[in-house]
């Protein structure tokens, strides 16, 4: 029952950190010069592409030591980190064009950044599809971390090969330049943000590696009587 | 070393003699590469300087399909009485059946590329003789990154319900660069620029197959793996 307890601490601590964040952006904040409100989907859309890059990051870290070590816990790790890592990455996807209708005037431009973030997106269905379409399930694991590797090598020869197209995305406000940067308020909001969705990745990741347990756990079981 | 190259030479030629017992891998993959050109055709209708403009994508789309076909084959025809069983059991390094079943892959895709860009040259009446020397360079090195890549995910998907569709899943996101390397660099040499302005995609292009392939040959005792 004690890793139930520090669940619900954890689940406690992403709840209020949120509303912190939430408070933040919404109302500690002032408006944009130029963009009025509509900036304040910043305090949305990046953390959850940091989130989905961390993610990405996970997947290969534990498709890495389930090769070296071959450990349950490792695979268990790279496959909740793909399943939450989608719906970071969709939220991604989501959020960027909801922004850059007002901003831009388009939905979609194929800037480096949105093509990466597409690709990333595409890298995490293969790895998921890969997992659920395996005759026999006791190879998915290997297999999928395979992919994972390959696909975490990709990306960063991804976006050198975009990057070489000319980009309008804003530039990275944090650690992006001398000239780059963002007001304190902003930056203290954004900061917490990120840090709230970390948080909620983090908990969101813990809860698929306890479900990937018990499922295991269970088909184990079945087995088990199965045989009598 | 020396025995290594044995090794990969007796798979290649496996494969060749496989090949050219059946003849069906080849001749299905040239077909389907000039269907997606003769498709192409129809969709734009390009003609003078617009035929320009589109061809390199056109050739590299046309390739992109035509291999998929070919990496599919490569590993369905290991599947037929269990021939991967028995290539796994050999007391060799797997990563020498990758390398067997990459030059295998090049060959036949090269084959394939070749009738593709003589009908493409006919059809679109553009002579690829000018700049011939290096548009070979840039499609052999976008072949070989397209290859690394295919014959590994050739090899995991030939394992997953749906192979067909799984390859291109796997194959196409991670090829991206490939894609906008080849099409680029190409896009130049057929307007004749001078080399200076694609070498740095050229080097994109070698630079990622050899990557892929140092990888794949690294993680394809995995795949192998019961």
């Amino acid at each position: 029952m004690k890793k139930n307890s520090s669940m619900t601490a954890h689940a406690i601590l992403t709840l209020v950190w949120i509303v912190v964040a939430l408070y933040l952006a919404l109302i500690y904040t002032p408006n944009e010069a130029n963009q009025g409100n509509v900036y304040r989907i910043m305090y949305l859309h990046v953390p959850t592409a940091w989130v989905a890059l961390l993610a990405y990051f996970v997947i290969f870290l534990g498709s890495v030591g389930y090769l070296w070590k071959r450990s349950e816990s490792a695979d268990a790790l790279a496959l909740a980190s793909g399943e939450v890592g989608f719906v970071f990455c969709s939220s991604v996807l989501i959020t960027g064009p909801l922004w850059a209708k007002p901003i831009w005037g388009v939905w979609w431009a194929w800037d480096p950044r949105l093509t990466l973030t597409f690709v990333l997106w595409l890298l995490f269905v293969a790895y998921l599809l890969v997992r659920s379409f395996f005759i026999n399930p006791g190879r998915a694991a290997l297999l999928s971390a395979v992919v994972g590797i390959i696909g975490f090598v990709d990306v960063p020869i991804d976006y050198m090969s975009i990057r070489w197209w000319r980009t309008q995305h804003p530039q990275p406000v944090i650690m992006g330049g001398p000239d780059s940067g963002l007001p304190p308020k902003m930056l203290l909001a954004l900061l917490v943000s990120i840090g709230a969705f970390m948080c909620l990745y983090f908990l969101l990741l813990r809860q698929g590696i306890a479900l990937i347990r018990l499922r295991r756990e269970t088909a184990r079981l079945r087995r088990e009587l199965a045989m009598g | 070393m020396m025995r290594s190259i044995d090794i990969v030479w007796t798979l290649f030629l496996k494969d060749l003699r496989i090949e050219w017992r059946q003849r069906e891998a080849i001749a299905s993959v040239c077909v389907f590469g000039l269907l997606v050109v003769f498709l192409f055709d129809f969709a734009f209708q390009p003609g003078g300087e617009e035929s320009l403009r589109l061809l390199p994508g056109v050739l590299w789309i046309a390739f992109a399909f035509a291999g998929i076909l070919a990496f599919n084959r490569s590993f369905a025809a290991e599947r037929e009485n269990m021939c991967l069983d028995v290539l796994r059991l050999a007391p060799i390094d797997p990563g020498l059946i990758y390398l067997a079943k990459t030059l295998a892959n090049l060959l036949f895709l090269a084959v394939a590329e070749a009738v593709i860009v003589f009908a493409t040259s006919l059809w679109y009446n553009f002579s690829f003789l000018p700049t011939f020397k290096w548009f070979v360079c840039v499609v052999f090195f976008g072949t070989l990154g397209y290859v690394a890549v295919g014959v590994i995910f050739g090899a995991v998907a030939a394992n997953t319900r749906m192979r067909e569709v799984m390859l291109p899943v796997l194959q196409f996101p991670v090829a991206v660069p490939v894609f906008i390397g080849a099409i680029e660099a190409t896009t130049s040499v057929l307007k004749h620029d001078p080399p200076s302005l694609y070498a740095s995609w050229v080097k994109l292009l070698v630079a990622f197959s050899i990557i892929f392939v140092v990888l794949s040959f690294l993680l394809f005792e995995y795949v192998l793996e019961e």
